[in-house]
């Protein structure tokens, strides 16, 4: 990465997280959004730090583990629509969630916990029916596999809310919409200890999905040791979007969009390109809670909601200009 | 030898009669091998095993005397540089970041380029002569075009053979002639080349050695003259023809016309 677009981008994210962290029910300047920061005894203090600071950083970092994720996975099937949630780990994600919040349990601890084991577990199984003949990963079966086990725990999960009572269906509802409304210091902690290794991996892979862009038998003789690639890529975005799905519910597009925009200003060369997706897609859902949190105050739209209205026209628009 | 096949055959699950059957052929630094054949006699596929892709049913590949099994992927692209069939242009970089993939199993801890690596690049685009649009994107180039930037980036793996699967399907003459030229250069100038190819009259002109071959088997082998042969050629692709001899002694094959004689 040039020394230049480095610095811009580490200007846009300054800007993005102390807009982020100003607005809200409170609206703070951006003044004392810094005194708040640096002093503890200053008036902002305890809402910058405790409230603002830790729901900014997670949707950054969920939003740049989704955005990373995105753009492996559309290496991996060579198709810039895949996205994070068509390998199923959403519904599984969501199955979990709504069975525990459905059957009165839960609170703060076991909603995630029950949304990462079902993300874990439709990770699983979509892995193992994708692995086809002489123990090879079948890209396409990948894909068919996630959309058909993402489609099956759907309709459980639908099930299951007809027959929950009114006040728990529509706490299932909300958390599936998705939001950082939970956010404090240890959801960070908890989304990075599951989230840093796969995420340092995936950054750290750009080389091996430039080669795995050009198709398996190219990538081979260049070298490559493709079933390892494919395996680690699969792993590594389940991983994060499971973490994600689990500490703030179902974000989408936020995978498909901002790869999609980065490859069109910078190109699709991966070892630029992932850092680059990173830090945009965590500003653009960082953008896009404090949105959800500003436009129809004092209700929080889900964050879900928000990512799809502008990211929906914004998809569009671009896909248009790029077939013309 | 560095690349060779003694008695090869490849069989695909589930069917009776083997994709190869029996194929031993070999190159070494200098010659130019074409394989030929209709459509369907398994030159793809020899190619695809001699390369470590496909398991053998007997017979053996080796790679400078070494079984292919038994090369881990990076140590064979530093050695044998490959131009496939078919390749994804979804994601279109531009011509030196694609020929600078041919560095991935050379390029240092993390990935990092190395000024080496740069030159490597450059020298490979120089002798491909792909270097004046260097920054093109190359869903922007011609296909004559293409195909010099894919020989480019099997150059900068820096191997000792070069390996073609049909460079020059759907070219026009100019861009054909301008292929097999820059292939024929480099296998001069030391590399071993082996190539797939449909065009009968120019691997009579430019390979050292030709395979025949039909449903699989060796069906003629050996110098153009001697593999080019009128009732050879005609049986093996099922359609009349007649050889003449080119004022540089290659056989040229003509297909004939229904009622036109031989």
């Amino acid at each position: 990465m040039s020394g230049l677009r480095g610095v811009l981008l580490l200007g846009i994210s300054a800007v993005v997280l102390v807009v982020g962290i100003g607005a809200g029910a409170t609206s703070i300047p951006p003044a004392e959004v810094w005194s708040g920061l640096l002093h503890g005894s200053a008036p902002s203090s305890a809402i910058v730090r405790e409230l603002r600071l830790p729901r900014v950083l997670l949707a950054f970092m969920v939003g740049g583990s989704l955005g990373i994720s995105g753009t492996a996975l559309q290496a991996l099937v060579r198709n810039p629509l895949a996205d994070p949630y068509l390998l199923g780990i959403s519904g599984g994600a969501g199955l979990g969630a709504v069975l525990v919040i459905a059957s009165g349990g839960g609170g703060a601890w076991g909603v995630p916990l029950a949304a990462f084991a079902g993300a874990l577990l439709a990770l699983a199984l979509v892995y193992r029916l994708s692995i086809v003949g002489e123990r090879r990963l079948d890209p396409r079966v990948l894909l068919l596999a996630g959309v058909v086990v993402g489609a099956f725990s759907g309709a459980l999960m639908s099930a299951i809310i007809v027959l929950s009572d009114v006040a728990q269906l529509r706490n299932a509802f909300l958390w599936l919409l998705g939001g950082f409304g939970g956010a404090s210091w240890k959801t960070l902690d908890i989304f990075l200890a599951y989230a840093a290794l796969p995420a340092g991996i995936l950054l750290l892979s750009g080389r091996a999905l430039d080669l795995l862009a050009l198709g398996e038998e190219p990538a081979q003789y260049l070298g490559a040791n493709i079933e390892r690639t494919k395996r680690v890529v699969y792993l590594t975005t389940g991983l994060l979007t499971a973490a994600g799905v689990a500490s703030c519910g179902i974000i989408g597009f936020v995978g498909l969009v901002v790869p999609h925009a980065a490859r069109r200003l910078w190109g699709p060369l991966h070892r630029t390109l992932l850092p680059v997706v990173f830090v945009l897609s965590g500003c653009f859902l960082v953008l896009a809670d404090t949105v959800a949190r500003t436009v129809v105050r004092p209700v929080e739209l889900p964050v879900g909601v928000v990512t799809a209205l502008i990211g929906v026209p914004l998809f569009a628009l671009l896909l248009r200009r790029s077939l013309a | 030898m560095i690349l060779e096949a003694r008695d090869l055959t490849v069989r695909y699950g589930g069917s009776s009669r083997p994709a190869v059957d029996g194929v031993t052929l070999s190159t070494d630094g200098g010659r130019l091998v074409a394989i030929v054949g209709p459509n369907g006699s398994g030159k793809t596929t020899l190619l695809r095993a001699m390369l470590g892709l496909l398991p053998l049913s007997s017979g053996s590949a080796n790679v400078q005397g070494r079984p292919v099994a038994q090369w881990p992927r990076a140590e064979l692209a530093k050695v044998i540089g490959v131009v496939p069939q078919t390749e994804e242009r979804v994601f279109p970089l531009r011509v030196r970041e694609s020929v600078m993939l041919g560095r991935y199993a050379r390029l240092g801890a993390l990935g990092r380029e190395s000024t080496v690596d740069r030159q490597a690049v450059d020298e490979a685009m120089t002798r491909s002569d792909v270097l004046q649009f260097a920054d093109r994107r190359v869903d922007t180039l011609s296909g004559g075009e293409w195909q010099r930037v894919r020989v480019a980036r099997a150059l900068a793996q820096e191997p000792a053979a070069l390996v073609l699967d049909e460079p020059t399907a759907s070219l026009d003459v100019r861009h054909e002639m301008e292929v097999f030229e820059l292939i024929r250069h480099l296998v001069t100038g030391g590399l071993a080349g082996l190539i797939v190819t449909h065009h009968l009259n120019l691997a009579a002109r430019y390979a050292d050695r030709m395979i025949m071959l039909e449903e699989g088997r060796v069906a003629a082998d050996g110098t153009p003259t001697e593999v080019l042969r009128q009732d050879v050629v005609a049986r093996v692709f099922g359609w009349p023809v007649a050889v003449t001899t080119w004022c540089d002694g290659s056989p040229q094959v003509v297909p004939l016309r229904p009622g036109e004689a031989r």
